[in-house]
């Protein structure tokens, strides 16, 4: 006999039981072909709530009474329920959702059977599942220990509970292979789908979508894999190789790209049109629009007064727009007290003279620097003027909500979308990318360099002190190792004989740069490498292989 | 000239002053768009003429709405100053002098709408209450000083507007100084001092006061800092006595902010006066009215136009001006992209104007579809002389706008006839107000729907009373309006009145025989009693079918009925209708009420919506390896939770997009392969451009998900 568990209308928990084949004819039919993950994580959070609350079982045992047409309707919500959030593959769904939770090995999954594909297509079946992901084989195994633990953990709340949970987990299992039987084309493998229901047994709550958020949201460690880009053997390029890498690259899908160009270029003319009658324009949409803005300018811009605005640019603040309109549009050589001020000196400069027109380009409206909630009043206010006009473009996802009404109505938008599929080469080019090489940042061949140079002791010295960083690599609260400590240990290692040796030591390093000092609250100097510690390690590394 | 650099981000580009001066009229923008076509500057102009006709009618429409309002508030300004005029030693007053007098204006949450309305509010007032009417915003009054200074600059310039500018370089001086209420309150003293003995004339309507009030309105009073308000409020009341201010609140949400905004101590200096606008519903009904549903103005919308305005009104922003924008650039995008909207103006003049129709615009006529289907169902030799003699195409367009004219005419005296009769339905089945039965009947004949059937049910079970009412209205409309087409209608339904008044008449006759009857009921008991009130029941039930008043009634709804079947045809039916209605809907969407979101969406989840290369054509749920890089990454980053690795991401991404370039080309052998996706960074060729390209995307993501 299995338990199941009922949702009435007044949210009582009310637990009834039902025969194991019923369970499993309910859930065949209902599945159906689909696919019902969700559901599935449903029935084990069930269980869940069954091996919390034995007790009721008893009480209602002497009822006996199936609501066999209640039950079925709570199951067919879940399963509508579950197809509104779960399916990952449904694009449209996935618009407004937030971030499931999802467990990595999907990734790795999806890659694998991208790759099947393309095997399958060459009929090259023989080595390649066992070649292709090995390294992503070797991460799925971290999480998957993990969950394992989890799942005893959850089992083993006392010895009654534990026998009735194995018991539906053998059940759970059981559906599982009926569902592997129908959906042949997943390659989905046991422990993988062991894992989700663990996790979600954790929870006591039916599968909301609130709950699903909180779900994805509460627990503070998410799992990824621990491979870092330090340990991949490549050296990382430079900003320069890498554009000339990327300049190679010839854009796939160029006559497409150039055709959705072409149509956004005939609206030039109606853009300006628009304008002129008072409404402002907001380019959005996937891919840079600075290109398209540009055109724009060269074409219908070469004999207005113009400003090109780029928002992408760290500096940028509504003062210096402002600045520049005085300074440079009305040549006017005054200061302002305030920003407020200027505004209104502006917004006068332009009532009275209605001759002049100014163009503002905005590239990147809802950049970092201008999206705050003063910068768009002044920015909104200027455009709401009847001889400002305004283009603009936003990429950022949530970039509307930067507006409430009252702006909306001062900026007076026309929304055009404009896909271009174009990089960001000129917005990002101000932000470094994590695997590009920095320049400003110490690197590895430098240091060994560096170092050569050195007496023997000075590099023990050094490395005394590489060790040490790298010892507490782990201590967020890390601030350097202190001068006595670290005379202290060099005297030990018969590195150094006295502090003043050990200081000229250190004036060497320091005037390379290898190392920081730092005075700490007590008044006592650290000691701090200022280089990452993946370069430290393979520095470590090499030193050892040379001697 | 470049627009990027490392040290500046904001690139003015100034012309010559010599170019500069030729400026392009923007009439040669509406030409010069992607259809170039006929009489583009007539049309440019005709919406310009068009639009301002609709600006001035719905600013009128506004002011009209308004005037109610206006009215209370001035009376009640009057009214409270009146006190501090008085001096009187009244107990009352006072304890009325320590009190601001305050009128709490609530608005409604159509921020967007304040504006307009508190322009011509401080309009009003200047001209019938006081000079001195000032209106602040919470932002422009982060503090105390913020505050007090455009108080003050405001009420200097208000000064100098009364008198001639004469001071306008003591006002620069004036800015520097710090305001205080002290030296606000001896200001107001020069000031009336100093304009009472000098210009009582000018100023013919406060001159009946010798000192005029100061109103101050506070537009958002929700955005006020609580502090800010607390003590202006408490500072302001000390000096009253000298410097008579009235405060006028602008509420968007509830009177009670008033109360949670400040504390006991403070609103008890206040005496609070409440003043309700009218709703932005009733509003937007009136400015339908008046701008749509007439043939004042020969623009019309097309259902789903309306719909999407109206929805964006009701769902987004309860906004008119926005409403009224979207009518705007409705407009213009009709005389932009439809050729034929030359003839969009009022009929003389577009009679006049077929005259000088161009070969081509004929042409644009004929392949109207509304146009074909009207020559499909002519006689062949007529059918021949529309598709080759312009001479008698003109004629007969010029016929077919005209009937399209009086068409409109019969159409909305109708409908109104119809919201008159189904307004008041229990339950509401064609909608209370009239925009939702324009848009039923605008989507289709309104008499093939349920709602019409159920409607057509409840009016037939109509007692006589409400139906005699909803004639009268009806006849009311009828009478209304100026063109007299219908005047057979209108007298039928006055001879329905007459008949019903008639049938009251008669009935009261047949009231008094049933009354003598019960009279002689009420000596039997119970039982007789119930048994002859069931023969009475059965009895009327059975003559009911009879009674002139059934009979009538029914009349008078196949009467509806038939109107409707003869006159609110939907616009479709018409031939020549593109010419008059406006049925992009799809692009006043996009432009009006975009998603960005859906956008970037579809962007990256299906590219090949944008790119039709049918190599991005795809399944659902799976990676095509020729899809923009961008893609690839952002699928493979939606299979991951919250965080990802850098490093799994990018193996991934060479796994998805090697998969395609290696096999295929089936040179690399598996152990090749299998270093490639243990270290994508490997700089052997192929594979290292592939890694930074990935790089370049991952810079993009972040970018796009900052």
């Amino acid at each position: 006999m299995m338990s199941k568990l009922e949702l009435k209308e007044d949210k009582m928990l009310e637990v009834q039981f039902v025969g194991d084949d019923d369970v499993l004819n309910h859930i065949l039919d209902r599945e159906g072909g689909a696919k019902i993950k969700k559901e599935r994580a449903q029935l084990l959070v069930n269980t869940k709530k069954i091996v919390k609350k034995p007790e009721y079982d008893l009480e209602e045992d002497d009822q006996e009474v199936l609501k066999d047409q209640n039950y079925v309707e709570v199951l067919g919500h879940d399963v509508q329920e579950s197809l509104k959030n779960g399916s990952t593959t449904d694009g449209g769904n996935k618009v407004y959702s937030f971030q499931n939770r999802k467990h990595p090995e999907k990734m790795a999954k999806l890659g694998h059977s991208a790759s099947d594909k393309v095997q399958l297509k060459n009929n090259d079946k023989s080595e390649f599942l066992s070649t292709a992901p090995c390294g992503l084989r070797k991460r799925s195994i971290v999480p998957r220990s993990h969950s394992d633990s989890e799942s005893e953990y959850s089992a083993s709340n006392s010895e009654d509970d534990e026998r009735v949970a194995q018991e539906y987990e053998e059940d759970a299992n059981e559906v599982t292979l009926g569902q592997k039987i129908q959906a042949q084309n997943r390659v989905v493998s046991a422990p993988v789908c062991k894992e989700t229901p663990s996790k979600k047994m954790k929870r006591d709550k039916t599968s909301d979508l609130v709950e699903e958020y909180f779900e994805a949201h509460s627990s503070s460690k998410v799992l990824t894999s621990d491979r870092t880009l330090q340990k991949l053997k490549r050296a990382k390029l430079d900003q320069q190789t890498l554009r000339n890498l990327l300049s190679k690259v010839s854009p796939s899908f160029s006559a497409e790209l150039k055709q959705l160009n072409q149509q956004y270029e005939q609206l030039f003319h109606k853009w300006m049109l628009q304008l002129h009658l008072g409404f402002n324009i907001v380019l959005y949409g996937l891919g840079s629009k600075r290109d398209l803005l540009e055109r724009f300018r060269t074409t219908m811009l070469q004999d207005c007064i113009h400003v090109v605005i780029n928002g992408f640019f760290p500096g940028i603040s509504v003062k210096s727009i402002l600045n520049s309109i005085t300074e440079e549009v009305l040549d006017h050589m005054g200061t302002f007290r305030s920003v407020l001020d200027q505004l209104e000196w502006i917004i006068n400069k332009f009532k009275e003279d209605s001759s002049l027109e100014l163009f503002l380009l905005i590239h990147n409206l809802d950049s970092q620097m201008l999206r705050g909630d003063k910068s768009q009043q002044i920015i909104g206010q200027l455009s709401s003027l009847r001889n400002i006009y305004l283009i603009a473009s936003i990429d950022h996802l949530n970039a509307p909500l930067m507006w409430d009404h009252a702006k909306q109505s001062l900026y007076n938008w026309l929304w055009y979308e404009t896909t271009t599929y174009s990089h960001y080469t000129e917005e990002t080019s101000y932000e470094n990318s994590l695997l590009v090489k920095q320049s400003g940042s110490l690197p590895l061949s430098s240091l060994t360099h560096v170092l050569r140079s050195l007496t023997p002791n000075a590099r023990g010295i050094f490395r005394l002190l590489i060790k040490y960083q790298l010892d507490n690599q782990d201590n967020p609260s890390y601030i350097g190792l202190s001068f006595q400590d670290f005379y202290q240990q060099c005297r030990e290692a018969f590195l150094v004989n006295s502090d003043l040796t050990l200081r000229a030591q250190l004036t060497e390093f320091r005037d390379h740069k290898l190392i920081r000092t730092k005075k700490g609250t007590d008044g006592v100097e650290y000691l701090l490498i200022p280089v990452d510690n993946g370069t430290l390690t393979d520095f470590l590394e090499m030193e050892e292989e040379e001697f | 000239m470049a627009t990027s650099s490392v040290s500046k981000g904001c690139f003015v580009f100034k012309p010559n002053l010599k170019k500069r001066k030729i400026s392009v009229p923007v009439e040669n923008y509406f030409s010069k768009g992607k259809n170039e076509s006929e009489d583009s500057k007539l049309r440019f102009e005709t919406y310009q003429l068009m639009w301002q006709q609709m600006q001035s009618e719905t600013e009128r429409l506004q002011e009209e709405l308004n005037k109610n309002l206006f009215d209370s508030l001035i009376e009640f300004l009057q009214k409270s100053h009146y006190g501090f005029q008085k001096n009187s030693r009244d107990w009352g007053y006072q304890i009325k002098l320590r009190e601001i007098p305050t009128a709490a204006l609530v608005l409604g949450v159509n921020v967007t709408d304040h504006d307009l309305t508190f322009r011509s509010l401080t309009e009003v007032l200047q001209h019938s209450v006081t000079p001195y009417v000032v209106s602040l915003q919470a932002k422009d009054c982060p503090d105390m000083k913020h505050f007090l200074q455009k108080l003050a600059s405001q009420l200097v310039d208000c000064n100098v507007d009364v008198q001639s500018k004469e001071k306008e370089s003591v006002q620069v001086t004036q800015k520097r100084i710090h305001y205080s209420m002290d030296s606000l309150s001896t200001w107001y003293m020069n000031v009336t001092q100093k304009t009472n003995p000098k210009m009582p004339r000018k100023k013919r309507t406060s001159s009946q006061w010798q000192s005029p009030p100061v109103v101050l309105i506070l537009k958002d009073m929700e955005s006020f800092a609580t502090k800010v308000l607390q003590d202006f409020i408490i500072i302001s009341s000390q000096h009253l006595h000298e410097f008579p201010l009235i405060l006028i609140f602008g509420i968007a949400t509830s009177p009670v902010v008033i109360h949670r905004l400040l504390p006991h101590a403070v609103s008890s200096l206040l005496c609070i006066e409440l003043f309700q606008s009218l709703s932005c519903k009733e509003h937007l009904t009136t400015v339908l009215d008046k701008l749509l549903l007439t043939t004042q103005f020969p623009f019309k919308l097309s259902e789903k136009v309306l719909q999407i305005l109206t929805n964006i009104f009701l769902y987004h922003d309860f906004s008119i001006q926005n409403f009224i924008k979207g009518l705007q650039l409705s407009l213009l995008e009709h005389y932009y992209s439809q050729p034929l909207s030359v003839l969009c103006c009022n009929l003389p003049e577009a009679k006049r104007r077929i005259n000088f129709l161009s070969d081509n615009q004929c042409e644009n006529i004929r392949r109207l579809s509304s146009f074909r289907r009207y020559v499909e169902n002519q006689a062949s030799e007529k059918q021949v002389a529309l598709l080759t003699n312009e001479r008698f195409l003109k004629e007969e367009t010029q016929s077919l706008l005209e009937n399209l004219h009086v068409y409109h005419t019969h159409y909305f005296l109708i409908l109104r006839c119809l919201h008159q009769f189904t307004s008041s339905l229990p339950k509401y089945p064609l909608g209370r107000q009239i925009r939702e039965l324009y848009c039923t009947c605008l989507e289709k004949n309104i008499w093939d729907s349920d709602e019409y059937a159920s409607a057509l049910q409840l009016l037939r079970m109509l007692a006589k009373d409400e139906l005699m009412t909803m004639l009268q209205k009806c006849f009311k409309v009828f009478k209304s309006s100026s063109e007299k087409q219908l005047g057979n209608t209108e007298k039928r339904i006055e001879e329905f009145l007459a008949q019903f008044q008639s049938l009251d008449a008669e009935a009261k006759e047949e009231e008094d025989t049933p009354e003598s009857q019960s009279k002689g009921l009420q000596k039997t008991d119970l039982y007789h009693l119930q048994k002859s009130l069931l023969e009475m029941k059965e009895l009327r039930r059975a003559s009911k079918r009879q009674t002139k008043f059934e009979v009538l009634r029914e009349q008078v709804v196949s009467f509806i009925d038939s109107l409707v079947r003869e006159y609110l045809l939907p616009p479709e039916t018409q031939p020549l209708h593109e010419v008059l209605y406006f049925s992009a809907a799809h692009t006043l969407r996009q432009h009006l009420n975009a998603a960005p979101r859906i956008a970037l969406h579809t962007a990256l989840n299906n590219p090949y919506y944008y790119l039709k290369n049918e190599a991005l054509r795809s399944e659902e749920g799976c990676i095509p390896n020729v899809a923009p890089d961008i893609c690839i990454a952002y699928k493979l980053h939606l299979e991951c939770s919250r965080l990802i690795n850098l490093v799994d991401w990018s193996e991934a991404f060479a796994t998805v997009v090697t998969a395609a370039e290696k096999v295929d080309a089936n040179s690399v052998t598996s152990e090749e392969r299998n270093e490639i996706i243990q270290y994508p960074f490997k700089s052997n060729s192929a594979m290292s451009k592939q890694a930074y390209r990935m790089v370049r995307q991952s810079a993009i993501l972040h970018v796009w998900l900052m």
